[in-house]
């Protein structure tokens, strides 16, 4: 390669060189699974004969048949109602503590700040495996501290882990894991708030409160809508918490969260045709969710500029 | 962190007017913030206290004796620990060091690479790579991990390290930060410099990019180290032997057949306090290099 080519060729290829290994691992990682994923979730494994012999299963092409089973399937319609319930859960207590949190680390006089910070970010380093078993243990009758002491107070001890107590048991856990990462991301943007701009309201005697509402909460309210993104995706896709408590009680089924059905059929039944056509859909559900929060959260910005 | 120091010393500052009135002002604590930090520290810290005091009691004092009383059994709870299987826990804490360890450096590479090349060239289809790339963060694990394992599986590669190294490898989180990074810390004006004085673009990048892009490929690392040493599902569904278990997959099954021998409890519980440790004390280390600015940069844009 002589210089000159390297120069003019060089500048102008250097991107493309640089994202090769990227480009590399997603097609092989990412597109291709998806593509493959889609080609199964349209065919089906139909027998013939006795079912036996080489030539006895075949795939064939099932058109959307997979995608209507799917979309009648009861279990994947529950699943999805049950996801929808403990979101509903999840995502405003979470980002409603760590929202707070975040306002009161952001307070002035407030002691013990570096320490209390540190300790509510700490669950965000343990696993969700982890996580889902430290308080599965401490919700089993057994072990718990929270049944001990009911039991020494002679009060009634609920089941955490049945009905509608499971939904906030599960719920816990999550909003357990989740707090200090958010409250961490909407601290920070608190942060980034020049002190000049709160100064004034507070010369003219505006209380820390009537701050924090007026004009706190609205500066960050970006990191807000990033985080609230995220725990939705986020609890779309639960499943090493549900799956983790599962030994532990019989309430939870295999088919707990769509996502706990799309593996059942994919690795218990075997059935990975069925199992594909259900991820496309949870798939298409996400991002059609997505883009949908995306382009409010875009024109509600559009607004404010306008404004 | 030291944008986090300067900012702390601010509102002292605008207090100092406060302190001429007196001592009791500047005492003064805002007490209701003060004390639900405090709950919530709590809140989050009991779990784990809880675990480490049931890590020391024996199996007949899990059942019997108040749950915040410490037991006598830890080392035979370790002692059994170790036994296990011939020091299988071991092996699986080994297995996770060194999936989270190379996988978030290799990870790291790609993001740096992909990041640097993103925020610094001007080229044909530089958002599109971008968006597709970025659409990767909202595709569901699943939905990618069952069809990696049945094309993993065509090429003779399930169950072992590489499929579950692999597909880690390119977060698009991780390329999303460096860019991030990328375009705030090296200046157009210094890579237009090194190409004046004739340094290839590999050059540039190696020797001048990469040193200003370390502290936010740090983060990076941390980012990804934490995702893959808290990461199930990729290796739920890969491994079947269980001498490659990660910790996470091996404490699963640890508790899946206690539930049917509560003796295994105690075994499931000094695993778990011995698997959280670490990564607390490492936590407890690196959030001191933890760069709040990136986060907020990242927030912001």
């Amino acid at each position: 390669m002589t210089s000159a080519r390297r120069t003019s060729y060089g500048v102008k290829g250097a991107p493309y060189a640089f994202l090769l290994p990227a480009a590399t691992l997603f097609a092989l990682f990412f597109a291709l699974p998806i593509g493959y994923a889609v080609w199964l979730s349209l065919h089906k494994v139909r027998v013939f004969g006795l079912g036996l012999g080489a030539g006895a299963r075949k795939e064939v092409w099932a058109g959307l048949e997979n995608y209507t089973d799917a979309l009648t399937d009861s279990a994947l319609l529950h699943g999805a109602l049950r996801v929808v319930g403990y979101g509903a859960i999840v995502v405003p207590v979470m980002l409603g503590l760590a929202l707070v949190f975040a306002l009161m680390l952001d307070t002035d006089r407030v002691r013990l700040a570096p320490f209390t910070r540190l300790a509510i970010f700490l669950p965000y380093a343990i696993p969700g495996v982890v996580a889902a078993l430290l308080w599965g243990f401490l919700y089993l009758p057994d072990v718990s501290p929270f049944y001990y002491v009911l039991n020494g107070l002679g009060l009634p001890q609920p089941d955490l882990l049945d009905g509608g107590p499971l939904y906030l048991a599960l719920s816990n856990i999550a909003v357990w894991g989740g707090t200090g990462f958010n409250m961490i991301v909407i601290y920070t943007s608190l942060q980034a708030i020049p002190v000049e701009v709160y100064e004034a309201a507070k010369l003219d005697g505006a209380t820390p409160l009537q701050i924090a509402l007026k004009i706190k909460i609205p500066m960050v309210a970006p990191s807000l809508v990033l985080t609230f993104f995220f725990s939705i995706i986020a609890t779309l896709q639960v499943f090493s918490e549900p799956t983790t408590l599962k030994p532990l009680t019989n309430s939870v089924s295999t088919t707990w969260s769509p996502l706990m059905k799309v593996y059942q059929d994919a690795f218990g039944k075997g059935d990975i045709y069925a199992a594909a056509a259900e991820a496309a859909i949870i798939a298409v559900v996400t991002l059609v969710l997505s883009f949908g929060f995306l382009r409010a959260a875009n024109s509600g910005n559009k607004q404010e500029e306008a404004r | 962190m030291s944008s986090l120091a300067l900012r702390k010393s601010a509102p002292a500052a605008g207090t100092t007017p406060g302190t001429a009135q007196g001592p009791p002002l500047r005492r003064r604590i805002a007490l209701v913030p003060t004390l639900t930090l405090l709950l919530g520290a709590l809140y989050c810290l009991l779990p784990v206290a809880w675990v480490v005091i049931a890590a020391t009691k024996s199996g007949r004092e899990l059942f019997s004796t108040f749950t915040f009383l410490p037991g006598t059994g830890f080392t035979q709870n370790l002692k059994d620990l170790n036994a296990y299987r011939d020091g299988l826990y071991w092996t699986w804490m080994g297995n996770s060091a060194l999936y989270a360890g190379l996988g978030a450096l290799l990870s790291t590479a790609v993001s740096a690479l992909s990041g640097y090349a993103l925020a610094v060239y001007r080229f044909r289809g530089r958002e599109t790579v971008f968006n597709v790339l970025m659409a990767g963060v909202l595709m569901p694990p699943v939905i990618l991990a069952i069809p990696q394992y049945l094309l993993l599986a065509k090429a003779d590669l399930t169950d072992s390290y590489a499929s579950v190294l692999l597909p880690l490898i390119l977060s698009p989180y991780g390329v999303y930060l460096a860019r991030i990074y990328a375009s705030a810390a090296v200046p157009g004006d210094v890579v237009e410099a090194g190409r004046m004085d004739g340094a290839s673009e590999w050059r540039i990048f190696i020797r001048i990019a990469l040193p200003m892009m370390v502290p936010g490929l740090v983060t990076v690392f941390l980012f990804q180290f934490v995702a893959v040493w808290n990461n199930f599902l990729l290796p739920y569904i890969m491994l079947s032997d269980d001498e490659k278990f990660p910790i996470t997959l091996g404490l699963f099954t640890l508790l899946e057949q206690g539930a049917n021998t509560p003796a295994l409890y105690t075994l499931v519980i000094t695993g778990a306090t011995l698997a959280v440790l670490p990564l607390i004390a490492l936590f407890l280390v690196i959030q001191r290099f933890w760069s709040l600015d990136l986060l907020s940069g990242a927030v912001k844009s």
